[in-house]
């Protein structure tokens, strides 16, 4: 065991410490039976904050206005860059100000049926709850949303769902929203409660005796490793979508503050659940460095299509009506477009793999917004996609006002990551992991413009309420000081890291091993999962890391600023995370949201769930690099949305 | 359709703030399909492969709207497309056997950190001074309590646009940071939301942006380079606006 390493929970079945009571009032009742830290006692109590994304920002943002003295980390050069940022579509909230039958109901029932029914409902009735008030609060920091001509909000609707309770702003929301989070963040960092640091990335966690008590991070710019303490460590850090390489993150997102918090005890939980979106730009070459989303909103207005007759190499121009196949609409009347991320995915999957793809690689399927140009009218068109269309035609070179755009299924958001309980923290007492980083409220799934909702919901809404019931217990205690044994033994294993990486002096680049891995990722552990594919993943990924670690070249020196070295890093523990990623895939042995083995599927192809025996979260406790991770579980009860096989027909 | 050109590209090296830098020579042959970043990806590829160390540039969402990248190209932030940050520009903006020259962001504000990356970390203090409304969380009204009128709101976003990427001030020739500040400044103080603080946060950030930042001569350039297209008419208002915070920040409090 690693020096301060947690203790190994003994059971099997994991504890999400839920309250008991009927789920409406849940929330409410337990915000008065937890305990609270009183106001002029809040500044003895360090707290660290890695990330500073939507939840990031937004939890020491809300921290910091509570009095609790925060540090807050971030690995880019400003806060603001996080990947929050690209959010294009919209946040959801209940706020049925449209008055067609939303609430705080619906939106939890259709949160939990969209995850497949593999979320924790007490978690995703709270999100639901808590949705209003981030609409409050974000327009009240000065969010610009859409509003109609009598100066009210406006809504629009998305997929998974039958109302129109998605705010947004223009095409793009969640970078409104991160400057609402930002100017909120830098309001303390001028304030004095929160200390930033920037450019500054996460390489371990630190515990002693089984709680978690701080973090070693690097300065890329001087490469200064250096040890922070705290009462408690919050990760804020985001999903693992470039596992894949491809995929519509950002070119730094990386899984290892959450890996190396796995590394030091806290469970990874359904590492399978990714969600591969299905309105992104298709590859266009070998080079290609990452992939754009389109708007999953421009499914309102467009329409999804294939040449009925495989091989078809006419232009869309040339193509009559009736050879077209509008294949969402066709299968899925009730919903048509509009039909939940894994289903458009899958669907764009099964007519490319028949031959039905277009575009020169045959690698998409079209967007049509030729009859939403005829019926409202270019400019209504271009005031609501304006800046979407250009920025497909800045990437393609093509006018989608013209000829429908070129759409298929990329990597994008990852539904897995670490598991925490009710209390948003981590098995691993005092860490804490919100937004992204953790695995709680989409299930196997997530639905359009739910990720913003969530990523608020626990920076401002749900952990400065559930850390104070942590902390309170611990008043009077000092943190741990950096010159512990802990901390030191900590520092010396990422300086030891470090040098290794520079020292292997191998042949080929780390951007080189990504690739291939993510090859590998995308072929086995992407859209659809099959037993053989699998099991050629755990044989072939191993294969790929032992070649990685000794034929890797890094240049350069540890105290400058060396981006291949921050790489090295991202990309070992994304071999670990794949490894882990087919295993999990490999003994989830049913279909469920993003996660469809071609094994288990109903007769018309949509996934087949096995609620007898995977009604459950996988969480992974790391057992050293040598020895696979131990499968915990933890049970899934449904006592207030009756399960049932997706329709959307 | 993709064609492969032959381009040469000079490239700023320099290992760190206090060194000298000097221009690198490297012909590179590329797809038209290929974004700049991905050919700087590629001859980085080639330089490691090579044993030198790769260039040192900056990019993280390559969609246009993180603000992470951003070098001048053949002297111009971001390049020669228009409303077009670095990582959206692609190689069929070029031609084949042109000579492309690529430094970093160019403002005594900005001071070089490694090869093409600059420090860019005045511009969030600027925010810090005053860039936010003052509403801690939890404590919003009902979001429809105050209507704005939409052109309001729409004018505001035009402002909040804004993606903070410096190329305003790389492109400036004093250096300022105007168009930058305004932005911020606008986007508040268009919406209702944002009139409690209009007039300390103008003059407060108005001042510390100074401490970094050249003054502004309305040379225009900012706006040209802006990849979100920022309007001008934002630097006017902001101007506006810190004239009448001068006197309103000294009127007493109920005249204001």
């Amino acid at each position: 065991m690693e020096p301060g390493a947690a203790p190994q929970p003994n059971s099997t079945v994991l504890d999400s410490k839920v309250p008991d009571g009927p789920i409406a009032d849940l929330w409410e009742n337990h915000k008065f039976s937890m305990n609270l830290v009183n106001p002029s006692n809040k500044r003895k109590f360090e707290v660290i904050v890695v990330g500073t994304g939507l939840a990031g920002a937004s939890a020491a943002a809300t921290l910091g206005e509570l009095g609790y003295r925060v540090k807050a980390f971030t690995f880019h050069d400003s806060p603001r860059r996080a990947h929050s940022i690209a959010a294009q579509g919209g946040i959801n909230a209940a706020k049925n100000y449209p008055n067609d039958g939303d609430s705080v109901h619906r939106l939890f029932y259709d949160t939990v049926k969209g995850g497949d029914y593999r979320s924790r409902e007490a978690n995703v009735h709270r999100l639901a709850e808590v949705s209003v008030n981030i609409i409050d609060q974000a327009t009240a920091q000065g969010v610009p949303f859409a509003r109609d001509y009598g100066g009210l909000l406006d809504n629009r609707s998305f997929g998974g769902a039958q109302v129109s309770r998605t705010f947004y702003a223009r095409g793009q929301t969640g970078q409104q929203l991160l400057l609402g989070a930002y100017s909120a963040l830098m309001r303390q960092v001028a304030a004095g409660t929160v200390e930033l640091h920037n450019r500054s990335e996460l390489l371990d966690v630190v515990l002693k005796d089984g709680r978690a008590c701080g973090i070693v991070t690097r300065d890329l710019v001087s490469g200064e490793v250096t040890p922070h303490s705290a009462h408690a460590v919050v990760l804020a850090t985001g999903g693992y979508g470039n596992v894949y390489f491809l995929s519509t993150n950002a070119m730094m997102c990386n899984v290892t503050a959450a890996w190396r918090a796995h590394r030091r005890g806290a469970l990874f939980a359904n590492p399978c659940y990714t969600q591969i979106h299905p309105t992104c730009i298709p590859a266009s070459d070998d080079f290609q460095s990452k992939l754009t989303l389109m708007s999953e909103s421009l499914r309102n207005d467009g329409r999804i299509w294939v040449p009925s007759g495989a091989g078809d190499a006419r232009s869309a121009a040339d193509i009559p009506e009736a050879e077209r196949d509008y294949y969402l609409e066709r299968k899925y009347p009730a919903f048509g477009n509009l039909v939940p991320r894994d289903v458009a995915s899958r669907n764009a999957k099964t007519v490319v793999d028949a031959g039905h793809g277009v575009g020169p690689l045959n690698n998409g399927v079209f967007l049509d917004f030729a009859v939403a140009i005829e019926r409202d009218g270019h400019d209504a068109i271009a005031a609501r996609y304006g800046n979407l269309f250009d920025m497909y035609q800045r990437i393609t070179g093509e006018n989608p006002y013209t000829s429908p755009m070129r759409i298929y299924p990329a990597s994008h958001y990852t539904m897995g990551g670490l598991w925490v309980d009710y209390h948003l923290m981590t098995n691993v007492p005092g860490l804490y992991a919100v937004g992204e980083a953790n695995f709680s409220d989409h299930g196997a799934n997530r639905l359009g413009a739910s990720a913003l909702m969530q990523g608020l919901a626990d920076g401002y809404f749900v952990l400065p309420y559930t850390i104070g019931d942590d902390l309170a217990g611990l008043l009077g205690d000092p943190v741990v000081p950096t010159n512990d044994p802990v901390f030191t033994a900590a520092v010396a294993g990422v300086e030891d890291e470090t040098s290794r990486w520079l020292s292997t002096n191998g042949s080929r680049s780390v951007d080189h091993f990504h690739r291939e891995l993510g090859r590998i990722v995308w072929d086995n552990i992407g859209m659809a999962r099959t037993e053989t594919g699998l099991r050629s993943a755990l044989s072939d990924i191993p294969a790929l890391r032992d070649e990685f670690h000794n034929d890797v070249r890094v240049l350069g020196s540890a105290d400058t600023l060396n981006q291949s070295l921050e790489k090295a890093g991202r990309v070992a523990d994304f071999f670990d995370l794949a490894e882990l990623m087919a295993r999990d895939a490999l003994e989830r042995e049913e279909s469920c949201g993003g996660h469809f083995r071609e094994e288990h599927q109903t007769a018309e192809g949509e996934a087949q769930r096995d609620d007898d025996n995977f009604s459950h979260v996988a969480a992974w406790e790391w057992n050293g690099s040598d020895t696979p991770q131990t499968r915990h579980i933890e049970e899934l009860t449904f006592d207030n949305v009756a399960l049932s096989q997706r329709s959307y027909k | 359709m993709s064609d492969i050109i032959s381009v040469t590209v000079k490239v700023w090296r320099q290992d760190g703030p206090d060194s000298s830098g000097g221009f690198e020579t490297h012909p590179q042959q590329i797809s038209t399909d290929a974004s700049f970043l991905e050919m700087l990806d590629l001859l980085n590829e080639q330089l490691n492969d090579r044993g030198e160390e790769p260039i040192v540039f900056e990019s993280d969402c390559r969609e246009g709207i993180c603000g992470t990248c951003g070098v001048m190209i053949n002297g111009r932030a971001h390049g020669p497309q228009k409303a077009t940050a670095t990582c959206q520009l692609h190689m069929r903006e070029f031609a084949d056997g042109d000579e492309i020259v690529i430094e970093p962001f160019r403002a005594a504000g900005f001071p070089v950190i490694r090869d093409l990356a600059v420090d860019r970390s005045p511009l969030d203090h600027i925010i810090e001074s005053g860039g936010y409304i003052s509403v801690g969380s939890g404590a919003a009204p009902d979001a429809n309590l105050t209507p704005v009128p939409r052109d309001a709101a729409e004018q505001a976003f035009d402002a909040a646009a804004c993606i903070g990427c410096g190329a305003c001030v790389a492109a400036c020739p004093n250096s300022a940071a105007q168009l930058f500040t305004s932005a911020k400044v606008g986007h508040m103080a268009l919406l209702p939301q944002g009139q409690p603080e209009r007039w300390s946060r103008t003059e407060s950030m108005v001042e510390v942006m100074e401490s970094y930042f050249g003054s502004c001569t309305n040379h225009g350039e900012c706006h040209e380079a802006c990849p979100k297209e920022i309007s001008l008419d934002f630097i006017a208002y902001l101007n506006r606006d810190y004239v009448k915070a001068k006197v309103k920040n000294r009127a007493l409090s109920g005249q204001r």
